[in-house]
């Protein structure tokens, strides 16, 4: 092999990508021995469908871990503005299409999300704990002030919206189908526009930037308060987005059946590789590791392991999963000591 | 020497009850390079924040390359060609070097878009500059210090810069990169750019710069050219006391070796060390970074365990193999690093000070006995004279002297037999550093056994009665202080 690629293969694996992206494989593929209906066109369907908006969650949760903060508050946020979103719309009988839903929820949500910002952001609070509050606010809002109940039914947009398909697959053995929803776009333009974000802009750079040391964004001239602010702002979007979403997706509004998935969701995105303290991370990872627990969360039936014990199998992959990124760190730190010492006796 | 560059008039600065700065005047002139002294807390930081906008003055002004500001904002102080590089360098580290240095003049272009070839181009005209030979896809937090530093320095010429203020630069090189430091400077020198070199120790200031200049409480005490410039009046203007440097002479030695290593070996950093360590007496171990004399300091604490060998005490063989046995044999251990290895920076004074022997200050069950406790912190923070109002503060807010002695109470208080330090005055300016010597001298005397690892020869030679140098993890050298001299040593080392 060359130099060239040697060393673009030690590079790899040093990323946490790659490992996370074997386990998944070792995981479909036992599925599929186990149950030969992993790679059935209408699972995979499923998967991807079932991946929506846990998905725009974790793209959300990811920018804020790189920035250095941590975002406990976005199932509280989604919920308030999908339900207060979906309370108005049944309220003032709108008959339209859903782009108005959506308007209204990225509103709220930018609302919502610069709540955050602004405290986080301009007054300096950590991150854990606004967002710990602002969670309890949101959901106190909600469940006291519009005194939440389920909605059985939604706006006829939303439904119309909930139910359309890009494609239908059909399992030729079992011949059941699965519908590839088009909010499944919303998940790919989301993703495409904050990987640009991320990679192209001073904007994106900033929000690594900070993760790395926010003492040196702030003496390079970054604006370190507005961008934090601005990122919050569009993490409650994405949430928001989310919210509106599943929503519809599930064709009803069940006010407190999001609460209590952001554990899994920062899970999946440590699980990918994004360091806990900021600085490092990348949106594909992020996506590998939500995958992996979508999968483990929906497929360990396909392999007769009981639901119940579902929690018990995403835990052990949260320990295993960090553990080895949390490895990898003590790896790389010991070598560059003894890196640092060579050199000096070099000298 | 250039025209005038920068001219500082009447400053005057205050914080909440806090003079730091008193009618400061400084100035300085084009490819001058001045070294900026001054203990901690004498203004020196504030005066750097002054220079470069991040502070506004109470009062006075400043003139820069012909401009007069009353205040300068830092976008202007950069603007105008000052650039500051601190003790952190403010890099990335978990950004790639190429990022690292583009990112600032990117930002200073007010640019919204990355444009990856165009960074990568500013890189490699960056590192240039300084003939800066570095992978430009490499983490910065891959790099050794030295290496940061470089980017720091190579980030900071790409702003048509005038001044470059270099905050405590040398703290954590080595002997070599301090060096190519000061190559560097000198090369920048030549391109007429200006450096504010800050530091508080002698040798480099003698070394490197041309002029001088050192504040204590916020006034300047002395300035001018760094010739006329020696040890004693250097002191003298840091902390305003005078010091007589004072060799070491143990007043009783006991025939008999209170510690003893004999053909200790330890993978390839140490072979066949023996020596012994006598009751009232300071054993100085000096040597290269790579000689091996940490690894001995840790393997006579039981922190490294030895291959080969056998530990006597007072006579006895004993085993030292780890922490706790060391421990056990009244030997404490102030270690290199005292922020990351000595301390519970974020804990209290007073508990620091007496974590080491908290299984003796206990009641029935347990149960901390508080009378008991705060007398021994009150005990020792006026035995070692800790500076701080309260011993409930936490340790982080002491100075590097302050700390360095709650290291030692720390082990003071466990009443030990033998004492290792390993660079006992690192980072401690310099009346701390005559404070600290005077208290192991005393403590010699008073019978402990203290051995100090250190590769700072001067203090070397006048603490300690004998010295042995280590070259190659072996020693190769088992000098009398009092006969010997700097170059002597020298020569072994290396």
């Amino acid at each position: 092999m060359t130099s060239i690629g040697q060393s673009y293969l030690k590079k790899l694996s040093r990323r946490n990508e790659p490992y996370v992206f074997l386990v998944l494989l070792a995981l479909c593929l036992l599925i599929e021995i186990r149950s030969g209906q992993f790679f059935s066109s209408n699972n995979l369907v499923d998967i991807s469908s079932a991946m929506i908006v846990p998905g725009l969650f974790a793209i959300g949760a990811f920018m804020v871990i790189v920035s250095g903060g941590i975002d406990v508050s976005f199932p509280a946020l989604a919920s308030l503005s999908a339900y207060a979103t979906t309370k108005f719309l049944l309220d003032i009988q709108y008959e339209g299409n859903v782009f108005l839903a959506l308007v209204i929820a990225l509103a709220i949500g930018a609302l919502l999300g610069a709540f955050n910002g602004l405290f986080i952001g301009y007054f300096k609070l950590p991150a854990l704990i606004v967002t710990l509050g602002s969670s309890s606010v949101f959901k106190g809002v909600m469940q006291g002030a519009l005194n939440s109940k389920q909605l059985t039914t939604i706006p006829v947009g939303m439904r119309e919206f909930g139910v359309s398909s890009l494609f239908i697959a059909k399992n030729p053995v079992s011949g059941l189908t699965s519908r590839m929803p088009v909010a499944f776009i919303a998940l790919v333009v989301v993703l495409a526009i904050v990987f640009v974000m991320l990679k192209y802009t001073m904007f994106g750079r900033a929000i690594y930037g900070i993760g790395g040391s926010e003492v040196s964004a702030h003496r390079a001239g970054f604006r370190v308060e507005r961008t934090k602010f601005i990122m919050y702002i569009l993490v409650g979007m994405i949430a928001s987005l989310a919210g509106i979403i599943r929503t519809c997706m599930m064709q009803q509004n069940h006010p407190t059946n999001m609460l209590g998935m952001e554990m899994n969701i920062i899970a999946g995105v440590v699980l990918g590789g994004t360091l806990i303290t900021g600085g490092r991370g990348t949106l594909l990872g992020s996506m590998l590791g939500t995958l992996l627990i979508v999968i483990v969360e929906n497929s360990l039936i396909l392999i007769g392991v009981p639901t119940s014990y579902k929690s018990v199998f995403v835990g052990a992959l949260i320990i295993v999963g960090t553990g080895m990124s949390a490895y990898q760190v003590m790896r790389m730190n010991t070598e560059k000591r003894t890196k640092g010492r060579r050199k000096e006796a070099v000298r | 020497m250039g025209e005038k560059l920068l001219n500082a008039l009447n400053i005057d600065k205050s914080f909440v009850g806090v003079h730091a700065l008193n009618q400061v005047n400084f100035s300085l002139s084009s490819g001058e390079i001045h070294c900026l002294a001054g203990e901690n807390g004498s203004g020196k930081s504030t005066l750097i924040k002054v220079i470069s906008g991040v502070y506004a003055p109470d009062s006075g002004e400043i003139e820069f390359n012909g401009r007069h500001y009353q205040k300068m904002t830092p976008i202007e102080a950069i603007n105008q060609g000052i650039q500051v590089i601190y003790q952190d360098f403010s890099v990335f580290p978990n950004l790639t070097v190429m990022e690292n240095l583009a990112l600032n003049s990117e930002l200073a272009d007010k640019r919204k878009w990355v444009n990856w070839k165009r960074i990568r181009e500013i890189a490699e005209e960056s590192v240039k500059k300084i003939n800066f030979k570095v992978d430009l896809d490499a983490l910065v937090g891959s790099l050794s210090v030295a290496e940061k530093q470089m980017i720091a320095i190579s980030r900071a010429l790409m702003f048509n810069t005038k001044l470059i203020i270099m905050d405590e630069p040398t703290t954590s090189l080595t002997k070599k990169e301090v060096h190519r430091l000061f190559e560097i400077i000198l090369k920048l020198k030549e391109q007429g750019i200006a450096i504010l070199f800050v530091s508080h120790k002698l040798d480099e200031v003698f070394e490197i710069s041309e002029r001088f200049t050192i504040l204590r409480n916020g006034e300047i005490v002395g300035t001018g050219s760094t010739k006329e410039l020696d040890q004693k009046k250097f002191s003298y203007y840091m902390t305003g006391r005078e010091f007589n440097p004072s060799h070491f002479i143990p007043e009783h030695i006991e025939k008999d070796a209170l510690f003893e290593a004999r053909n200790i070996s330890l993978e390839k950093h140490l072979r066949n060390i023996s020596f012994e360590l006598h009751k009232g007496e300071i054993l100085g171990i000096t040597g290269l970074l790579d000689s091996g004399r940490s690894e001995l300091a840790l393997a006579m604490f039981g922190a490294k365990q030895i291959d080969e060998g056998q530990w006597y005490k007072n006579g006895e063989p004993v085993r030292l193999d780890s922490v706790r046995d060391a421990i056990g044999q009244n030997i404490g251990y102030v270690p290199e690093d005292r922020l990351s290895e000595g301390l519970f920076l974020p804990q209290s004074i007073g508990d620091n000070i007496i974590i080491s022997e908290i299984d003796k200050l206990t009641k029935l069950f347990g149960v901390m006995d508080k009378d008991k406790k705060e007398k021994e912190i009150d005990h020792w923070m006026k035995e070692l004279s800790v500076a701080s109002p309260l011993a409930s503060n936490a340790c982080q807010t002491l100075s590097g002297g302050n700390q360095q002695r709650v290291v030692l109470a720390k082990w003071l208080a466990c009443n030990l037999d033998i004492l290792i330090l390993n660079g006992p005055t690192v980072g401690v300016d310099i009346g701390s550093k005559h404070d600290i010597h005077a208290i192991l001298q005393n403590l010699a005397r008073q019978g402990l056994g203290i051995i100090i690892i250190s590769d700072d020869l001067p203090e070397v030679l006048e603490n300690c009665s004998r010295l042995l140098v280590m070259k190659n993890g072996e020693i190769v050298a088992n000098i009398n202080t009092s006969t010997s001299d700097e170059k002597t040593i020298y020569s072994y080392m290396l």
